[in-house]
């Protein structure tokens, strides 16, 4: 059986300037810190940067954008980051919005080797603008493109060498979902264990959508509980 | 003017709007007024809270020491999970609210008009933070009930004839709770079904731009 365990430096080395790249996680949980800090790292920029929200100012992905790499953010909101919401008032970042739960459509489309899906979310509103409509039974619909990305940055609980993935309470939400839907999928895992110690009906991620993963070394500071959202 | 403390309002809207869920619902509260509503929700009614980042039976905020770094709310907020609860991806979160599976979403307005149009996701030039799960809810809940103050800081109305501002979904909304009243969309317009204690129908329809349609028995106080 293949082994897809490989190191951090090996798991990024193929990331390229212009690069879309996926980015599992819904504020802290599920964002995979430790690869996004291995592509600031490598430096490359020009990026297209496809996440739920842009993490909170100055953490995870913040800090790609931050740091002047990403040329565009396709996301649902950015109600918790002043910073790029400044960044984007100005023109120094093209940001895409999407209704969540559209944008997760969009991505599993992606992954299911569709061309897109038809939905009536945000019909009669400004999101209809400059948007392609069909007319289905009689009612009219948008097109909604599929997504896919060149890489996918996945942060999940465990993992097998053969790359099956277990996400692990709120962490999971856009993970599952990007693994399918990107050229190269990279999870960075808190724990490995060997092939066949996860129950086969407890996998999530079934390996085959996934090419690298890397084992975080600890659970640093940045995966921690935030304290200005505890009691 | 003077600065109004408005928390014992939002407590008043909130506690109302707990009344209109019925036992067994499953339901989702948007951020501002209605995250307020779960502690006036007797455990008896064994509500289940869909939150949007993939939880269905949501409990309330962690007391400190007992966060989870792994579980919180779609707003950021440590939160414990209740008996029966499910975990989900993001996919099937919203599937649970396009499909028809989720009674009841209560949601903040900057502005909701007489016809149940709902306004409260961009103020162009000054506020656009993005759409994030609102125009689901709005558009799909099989209730959407609003809850939000009666007028905004400078004292203007914000149920209006029609919004001004770009919608987040067009006649979408059910109910409005304020702090005044409780306001059913109907085909003919706004029917007023409470009014809050010590407020006067002539007061609440001149805080009103929409057109109120007011019964002519006596109307319940809350």
């Amino acid at each position: 059986m293949i082994d897809k365990r490989t190191s951090l430096e090996k798991a990024v080395e193929n990331i390229r300037d212009g690069d879309c790249i996926m980015t599992g996680g819904f504020g802290v949980p599920g964002t995979p810190f430790v690869l996004i800090g291995a592509v600031l790292k490598k430096g490359a920029s020009e990026l297209t940067l496809i996440k739920n929200e842009a993490n909170e100012d100055h953490m995870g992905v913040s800090k790609l954008i931050e740091a002047g790499r990403v040329r565009k953010l396709i996301c649902s909101h950015l109600g918790l980051n002043a910073t790029v919401i400044g960044m984007m008032n100005r023109g120094e970042i093209e940001v895409e919005f999407y209704p969540q739960g559209i944008l997760a459509e969009k991505i599993r489309a992606g992954g299911a080797g569709l061309a897109g899906i038809l939905t009536d979310i945000g019909i009669d509103t400004i999101l209809m603008e400059n948007k392609q409509c069909v007319e289905v039974d009689g009612q009219t619909v948008i097109i909604e493109p599929a997504l896919r990305g060149d890489v996918a940055l996945i942060h999940a609980a465990i993992a097998d060498p053969f790359g099956n993935l277990v996400y692990e309470k709120s962490a999971r939400n856009f993970n599952p979902l990007m693994a399918t839907a990107a050229n190269t999928v990279i999870a960075e895992v808190e724990k490995i264990v060997e092939v066949g110690a996860l129950d086969p009906d407890s996998i999530h991620t079934p390996g085959a959508f996934v090419d690298h993963v890397v084992l975080i070394k600890e659970i640093t500071q940045e995966y921690e509980i935030l304290r200005h959202h505890a009691l | 003017m003077k600065f109004l403390d408005t928390m014992p309002y939002k407590e008043k809207i909130a506690r109302r709007a707990a009344k209109e869920i019925a036992p067994g619902e499953v339901i989702n509260l948007g951020i501002g007024i209605p995250t307020l509503i779960p502690k006036y929700l007797s455990p008896d009614k064994a509500v289940f809270i869909h939150s949007e980042n993939g939880i269905l039976g949501m409990g309330s905020l962690c007391s400190p020491g007992t966060e989870d770094r792994n579980l919180i709310d779609a707003g950021g907020n440590y939160v414990t999970i209740n008996k029966g609860a499910s975990f989900f991806d993001s996919a099937l979160s919203f599937a649970l609210v396009r499909g028809g599976r989720l009674d009841v979403a209560f949601l903040g307005a900057l502005e909701v008009s007489g016809k149940g149009d709902l306004a409260n996701w961009i103020i162009p030039g000054k506020f656009s933070p993005g759409i994030g799960g609102g125009m689901e809810l709005a558009q799909k809940a099989r209730r959407l009930i609003v809850t939000t103050m009666h007028t905004d800081r400078k004292g203007r109305p914000k149920i209006l004839k029609s919004c001004t501002l770009p919608l987040t979904a067009k006649e979408c909304v059910n109910t409005i709770i304020t702090e005044l009243a409780v306001m059913d969309v109907g085909p003919e317009g706004l029917v007023v079904r409470e009014i809050a204690e010590g407020v006067d129908v002539q007061e609440l329809i001149e805080m009103t731009d929409a057109r109120l349609l007011v019964p002519s028995c006596e109307i319940p106080r809350f």
